[in-house]
């Protein structure tokens, strides 16, 4: 179940920086020595960091009120996890591959590495949706407990992210077998790089803060 | 984002790490998240039985040991990946202070829902 | 965005409307904000008016309680989100790339998609009306008024889903208005060099940032909570409505000040120019503005004393936001200071300016008792607290906001308002704000509380409220006068000069209007108050009028569609879900047109050319 409330904040803030930077290249003056789509990125990023944080939050404070209805311990199942958390990294790694082959001009090399991970993006949305269907069928609605809501808010607006970051790389991958991101266009995929990265990074918090922790104490 | 220079058309891309260092990341994230899953494992997991005296001694920093080590998956991605090690400061900046902000605003809210309530990760090992 | 070389604009020759709806330019752009945030501020001021007209006498019968519910909720969520935000706006569009020597924001066209998506977000809530299912639950919406359970028609979804829109257009024009501050400055235009409006226009947009996504997962979740069920806020599900108030003021109070820090900008601007004397005290504003900001994030549950938070937090809270006043004094001071010994010139933006501090003074000095936890629980809730937040929204922001009308509008429209009508607008506004609000701080210590439609007879409350609906009525009056003055101005001669006023800052040295390309040439700062060591560098008092200029080779990004169906996509995609009340299967018809015309117009967006110089060059 994606929560659709944040699709389109994040694909308008996120997907359109993408090409709307200031034209006219050949007087192009930027105070800082950096391209104004990759520090408003950054600060796109900034930004989302709250926007986790109080889903974090949420759920932490939750967490344990799962009255009425099944708790983290009788759901979350580790190897599952570990094999999505697995797949975000590995698209980390990989995307940065595909742009030191975009920087270099070097297609091939490109093309492989991206196309590794949008793979990988699909995988990752794929296994939430597997884990949502299985936990509904285990009798985990979305408005079963405190515990439900909580944890389906925050990895739904994960997954949405991770939805959107694979669209918005399909799309260059599209582009880039069509030739249309040469060495120095390679800005246009760093921008979903860093957007890709930081929806890993909030993975890496996600897995030991609340499955792992979870699970534990 | 202090000082100002201008940058007639130049980027800061001298010193952006090779395609070797990415790869050395990889292998140490790998490596980080295998040892997350691995205590999880030794000490309420599978590997329980095996690991006695292990899970005894670490099995009270469970929540501790599994923050810094993602802590430390964090910051690799974020300084390597992310080209925060290389790139100008002010990233950095816009970064570390969203993400203190964010960090603080988790921890107080913490404080004030266990002031009133007492909630689970109070009892920890302090 | 089809790149077009100015000399060919003939050719494409659109209508009025459609050059409007598909403009990315800043001024245009700016325009809209204050034009359609104007709107919308005589909305939330009728509001106001009626309810004024219900309390003049005890027992008033002129409108229901529940009627009296939306009143107020809409009059708070339109004058904040609707009014002064956006007037704010107005002028972070029209003015930072000017005040920056730039020649547009960093992202035009996302800048076209804030507008759309806020006016259309304003409209959304205020369409509720038409339903007669205005929000009713304050314009805090504290759990459990907001459920389901107590609020079961559509008013708070309307307020909810709203505010979800009107976030999202604040969100994406902070990470355009960041970007535009730090990365388009002039040449020699360093941090230290930029004119105070622009410095606290990009300390609020990091306020912005950093505290909308708070109150959109807020929303989210109340959303959740009356759509699909879940018990985030609700009691009975074991949900905390303190996590409701934590996470609104944890965006609120930063809110209070995203309305401030603009009109502290403003009045910055103002002072110096009509005293003669640079700005007391630049760098101590810069910092005292961005600790103002920064503790900002630190004080949020002084909104929350009344709720038991035991003594330990209420003391943290009661410290932090003491220590408040300590930057907010330093400004004051360094206002006075600059005004000291100038040679003062009391036109209008100057009285406006000058009214601005005794108000905000008297505003801060209630805010201060506040803090005072013990002395917040015989406050809290009553019309003491609501004279506070007028003292420093109304005599604060909107004074602030009026100075910069007076100030900018020559520049904006090429048409000077009349001192005339603009000293009556002053003291009308003057005389009947007091009237209005400082009786409230005694009906407040009174007792009387907020929020009530009525009040019976003998508490002491019937003399200061029929004052206070008449001081409203006076109110009222100035706002006509000033109507008068813009259609006054509209009929009257462009003949506005390029400098009337002798400004310190780079928008005064072109022409009024300035042309679409803003600078003929991109200028080079060597100091702050750039445009007067301009004047001083030449020996000058004034410089003749500078010319129009033919723009030719001057590229700017030409007009797109997109922006505008992106925010019809979203609006519509969030207008579906109003309607739905069931997760599992939460999307009607209309979301997933919204949500499909939105994909389109962002890969519209993304792949319209960025570089197509017109052909015949
Ligand atoms: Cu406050």
């Amino acid at each position: 179940m994606l929560t659709p409330r944040n699709i389109e904040e994040a694909a308008m803030t996120s997907a359109v920086l993408d090409h709307d930077a200031h034209p006219a290249p050949e007087a192009h003056h930027t105070s800082l020595p950096i391209d104004n789509r990759k520090l408003a990125m950054w600060t796109f990023i900034g930004s989302e960091c709250l926007l986790f944080a109080s889903l974090i939050t949420t759920f932490l404070i939750y967490r344990d009120s799962s009255v009425g209805g099944p708790g983290p311990k009788d759901m979350f199942e580790v190897p599952l996890v570990t094999f999505g958390t697995a797949i975000l990294l590995f698209s980390s790694f990989f995307v940065v591959m595909a742009l030191d082959g975009a920087k270099n001009g070097n297609r091939k090399k490109l093309i492989l590495w991206l196309s590794l991970t949008v793979m990988c993006g699909l995988f990752f949305v794929a296994m939430q949706v597997y884990e949502f269907n299985h936990f509904y069928h285990k009798g985990l609605g979305y408005s079963t407990n405190l515990f439900s809501s909580s944890f389906y808010t925050l990895t739904g607006f994960h997954g949405a992210h991770v939805a959107i970051g694979t669209v918005w790389l399909a799309t260059l991958l599209k582009d880039a077998i069509k030739g249309r991101i040469p060495a120095e266009k390679a800005i246009n995929l760093e921008l979903s790089a860093l957007y890709w990265h930081f929806v890993d990074v909030v993975w890496i918090i996600i897995f030991p803060v609340v499955y792992l922790m979870s699970l534990g104490r | 984002m202090a000082s100002h220079t201008d940058a007639h058309g130049e980027h800061l891309d001298h010193a952006h790490a090779s395609a070797g260092r990415y790869i050395q990341i990889a292998v140490i994230l790998f490596a980080l998240t295998a040892l997350e899953v691995l205590l999880y494992e030794a000490i309420f997991g599978s590997l329980r039985e095996s690991s006695g005296a292990l899970a005894t001694s670490l099995g009270p920093w469970f929540v501790e040991l599994l923050l810094a080590l993602s802590a430390l998956k964090f910051f690799l991605v974020a300084a390597f990946y992310m080209h925060l090690k290389f790139d100008i400061k002010a990233l950095t900046w816009v970064f570390s202070f969203s993400l203190g902000l964010a960090t603080t605003v988790i921890l107080s809210l913490f404080l004030l829902f266990w002031y009133n309530r007492g909630l689970w990760w109070m009892d920890g090992p302090w | 965005m089809a790149t077009t070389a100015l000399e060919h604009a003939p050719a494409y020759q659109r209508s009025t409307i459609v050059e409007w709806l598909t403009t990315v330019d800043h001024k245009k752009i700016g325009i809209m904000y204050g034009a359609s945030a104007f709107i919308f501020f005589l909305i939330g001021g009728i509001e106001a008016l009626i309810i004024r007209a219900q309390l003049a006498t005890p027992n008033g019968t002129l409108v229901s309680a529940e009627m009296y519910n939306q009143l107020f909720t809409m009059h708070g969520t339109t004058m904040i989100f609707l009014a002064v935000m956006p007037l704010s706006a107005m002028f972070f569009n029209f003015f930072v790339p000017l005040l920056i020597g730039a020649r547009d924001v960093a992202f035009p066209r996302l800048n076209a998609m804030s507008l759309w998506v806020f006016i259309l977000g304003g409209i959304f809530l205020n369409a509720s009306f038409l339903f007669a299912a205005a929000p009713n639950g304050g314009w805090f919406g504290y759990a459990p008024l907001s459920s389901r359970q107590y609020s079961p028609g559509m008013n708070m979804d309307f307020w909810a889903i709203g505010l979800q829109i009107l976030g999202i257009a604040s969100i994406a024009a902070g990470v355009n208005f960041f970007t535009t501050i730090i990365n388009m400055r002039a040449r020699g235009m360093t941090l230290m060099r930029m004119p105070i409006f622009v410095w606290m226009t990009l300390i609020t947009q990091v306020l912005v940032l950093l505290s909308f996504p708070v109150i959109t997962i807020a929303l989210v979740m109340l959303t959740a909570d009356r759509t699909f069920g879940s018990g985030f806020f609700v009691t009975a599900a074991g949900g905390d409505p303190m996590l409701w108030q934590h996470l609104f003021w944890v965006f609120g109070h930063p809110e209070v000040y995203i309305l401030i820090l603009p009109a502290f900008g403003i009045v910055s601007e103002v002072l110096p120019v009509f005293s003669r004397k640079p700005l007391f005290g630049y760098s101590a504003m810069v910092f005292s503005g961005a600790f103002i900001a920064f503790l900002g994030f630190g004080v949020w549950s002084h909104h929350m004393f009344a709720t038991g938070m035991g003594p330990l937090a209420d003391s943290f809270f009661s410290l932090a936001t003491m220590l408040i006043a300590v930057p907010t004094g330093v400004k004051i001071f360094n206002w006075i200071g600059t005004v000291w010994g100038g040679s003062i010139s009391l036109k209008t933006p100057m009285l406006f300016a000058l009214g601005f501090i005794a108000m905000f003074i008297i505003g801060g000095l209630s805010g201060v008792m506040h803090s005072v936890a013990p002395a917040d629980l015989q406050q809290t809730d009553t019309y003491f607290v609501v004279a506070h937040f007028h003292y420093v929204l109304f005599g604060g922001s909107i004074f602030a906001l009026t100075a910069g009308a007076y100030y900018w509008w020559p520049k904006m429209f090429g048409r000077m308002l009349d001192e005339g009508l603009g000293k009556w607008h002053f003291w009308l506004s003057m005389i009947g704000f007091n009237v209005t609000f400082m009786p409230m701080h005694w009906v407040g210590l009174l007792g009387m509380p907020r929020r009530v439609y009525t009040y019976p007879e003998g508490l002491g409350f019937d003399l200061f409220n029929m004052v206070q609906t008449v001081g409203a009525f006076i109110l009222a009056l100035s706002i006509l006068v000033f109507m008068w003055n813009v259609i006054r101005s509209w009929r009257g001669p462009a003949d506005a000069p390029a400098d009337p006023w002798g400004g310190a800052t780079l928008e005064w040295s072109i022409p009024s209007p300035p042309q679409e390309f803003n600078f003929a040439e991109e200028p080079v700062v060597a100091e702050k108050d750039a445009f007067w060591a301009m004047k001083d560098a030449a020996g000058v008092d004034r410089f003749p009028e500078p010319g129009h200029v033919s723009g030719r080779g001057i590229h700017m990004p030409g007009p797109s569609w997109w922006p505008v169906v992106v925010a019809v996509g979203l609006l519509m995609f969030f207008v579906g879900l109003m309607v739905h009340r069931s997760w599992a299967f939460p999307f009607t018809p209309v979301s997933i047109a919204g949500f499909a015309l939105m994909v389109f117009g962002v890969f519209k967006w993304a792949y319209e050319p960025v570089d197509a110089h017109a052909p015949q060059h």
